[in-house]
C-alpha cells in the first residue's frame, strides 16, 4: 500500500532508476576498459554490451578469454552466470504480465537491477514502472560506459604497467561482496576459490572456473535452506 | 572465435531471460532450484577473483595482484563505490610494479 500520490511515487521511481543506472555506468566504464586490455576488439566489446546485458556474464566471459582459456569454457561459465536471470524473469512475469513483442524486450531488460527495483515496489503499477525505467536507464548508461571505457583504455597504453590485470579481479569480487550475505554464501564462495585455485595447475584455463560451479550446485542441491536468490546491487 | 563466443553467450543469455517470462512458474520456482541459482554467482565469482589474481597460465603465482586484490578487499569493507574499488586494486597495482 502507497501513501504517495500517484506523480510523487512515479517522480521518485524514475529518480531512483536514473540514480541506478548512473552507478552502473561506473561498472560499465570498467568492464569496457577491461574487454579491450583482454583482447576483444572496441566493437566486439561493445556489442557483448549491446546484446548481452548482462554484466557478470560480460566480465566472465572476458575474464576466461584473458586468461587464456578456451571460447567453450568462458562461453559455459557466462551462461552458467545468466542463469539467474531466468528465476528473475519468472518472478517478474505475474507482475509484468508482458506478451508477445513487449515480452521480447523485457526479456532483454531482465537483470539483477531492474529485478531487484521491480520487487522493492509495494504495487504492481510502481513495479513495472521501476522495472522498465531501471532497465532502460542501466542499459542507455551501460553501453555509453562500455564505449567510453572500452575506447580509453585502448587509447591509455600497456595495460600491465597501469595494473589493469590487478582491476580484473578487484572487479569480480566487488560483484561478488552483495551476495556474501550469510555464512553459507561465505562457505561457497570460499570452497569455490579454493577449488578453481587448485585445479588451475592441471586443467587448462577456464575448465577450474565451471568446476567452481559444480560445487555451487552440488551445495545448492544438498542444503536449499541456505540461500535465497539473490536480488540487490551486484552484477548487472 | 571471438565473434562467436560473444554471439553464443549473447543467445544464450537472452534465452535464458525470454525462458523466464515464458515458462509457468511451477515448473522452476522450487527451494531447491532457488538456492542452486543463488550459489552459482557466488561460486563462480569467487573462482573468478582468485584465479584473475592468483594465476598466470596453469601456474598459480603470488604477485602484485594480490596487494590490488587486498585493496579491493579492504575498499569493500569500508564500503567504497565499485569504481574505487577497481581504480584503487589498479593503482596499488601499478605502483608496486613501478617500485618493484
Amino acid at each position: 500500500m502507497t501513501t504517495q500520490s500517484w506523480p510523487v511515487q512515479r517522480r521518485k521511481v524514475l529518480r531512483d532508476a536514473t540514480g541506478i543506472g548512473l552507478a552502473v555506468g561506473t561498472y560499465g566504464l570498467s568492464y569496457g576498459a577491461l574487454a579491450t586490455t583482454s583482447g576483444l576488439s572496441v566493437l566486439q566489446t561493445c556489442a557483448l554490451s549491446v546484446l548481452t546485458f548482462t554484466g557478470g556474464s560480460q566480465f566472465a566471459l572476458v575474464g576466461v578469454l584473458g586468461s587464456g582459456g578456451s571460447a567453450a569454457s568462458g562461453v559455459a561459465t557466462a551462461l552458467l552466470l545468466g542463469s539467474r536471470n531466468t528465476l528473475y524473469g519468472l518472478r517478474l512475469a505475474p507482475t509484468l504480465q508482458v506478451r508477445g513483442a513487449r515480452r521480447a524486450v523485457a526479456a532483454h531488460l531482465t537483470i539483477d537491477e531492474s529485478t531487484a527495483m521491480a520487487v522493492a515496489q509495494d504495487d504492481n503499477q510502481s513495479a513495472r514502472l521501476a522495472f522498465w525505467a531501471t532497465g532502460l536507464a542501466v542499459f542507455v548508461f551501460w553501453n555509453v560506459a562500455t564505449l567510453l571505457g572500452a575506447v580509453g583504455a585502448t587509447a591509455l597504453g600497456d595495460p600491465k604497467a597501469l595494473g589493469l590485470d590487478a582491476a580484473v579481479g578487484a572487479a569480480f569480487l566487488a560483484l561478488l561482496w552483495p551476495r556474501l550475505r550469510d555464512r553459507g554464501a561465505w562457505v561457497v564462495a570460499l570452497l569455490g576459490a579454493s577449488v578453481a585455485l587448485a585445479l588451475t595447475p592441471l586443467v587448462s584455463p577456464g575448465l577450474p572456473i565451471l568446476a567452481a560451479g559444480v560445487v555451487a550446485v552440488a551445495v545448492g542441491l544438498r542444503i536449499p535452506a541456505v540461500a535465497q536468490p539473490a536480488q540487490g546491487g551486484g552484477a548487472t | 572465435m571471438i565473434w562467436a563466443a560473444v554471439l553464443v553467450t549473447s543467445a544464450g543469455c537472452y534465452l535464458a531471460k525470454l525462458a523466464g517470462l515464458s515458462v509457468p512458474e511451477r515448473y522452476l520456482d522450487s527451494p531447491r532450484v532457488r538456492a542452486v541459482a543463488a550459489l552459482i554467482p557466488v561460486a563462480l565469482l569467487a573462482a573468478l577473483a582468485a584465479v584473475q589474481t592468483f594465476a598466470s597460465g596453469q601456474s598459480l603465482v603470488l604477485d602484485a595482484r594480490a596487494a590490488g586484490l587486498a585493496f579491493a578487499f579492504v575498499a569493500l569493507l569500508l564500503r567504497a563505490p565499485f569504481l574505487v574499488v577497481v581504480v584503487g586494486a589498479a593503482a596499488v597495482a601499478a605502483l608496486l610494479r613501478a617500485v618493484g
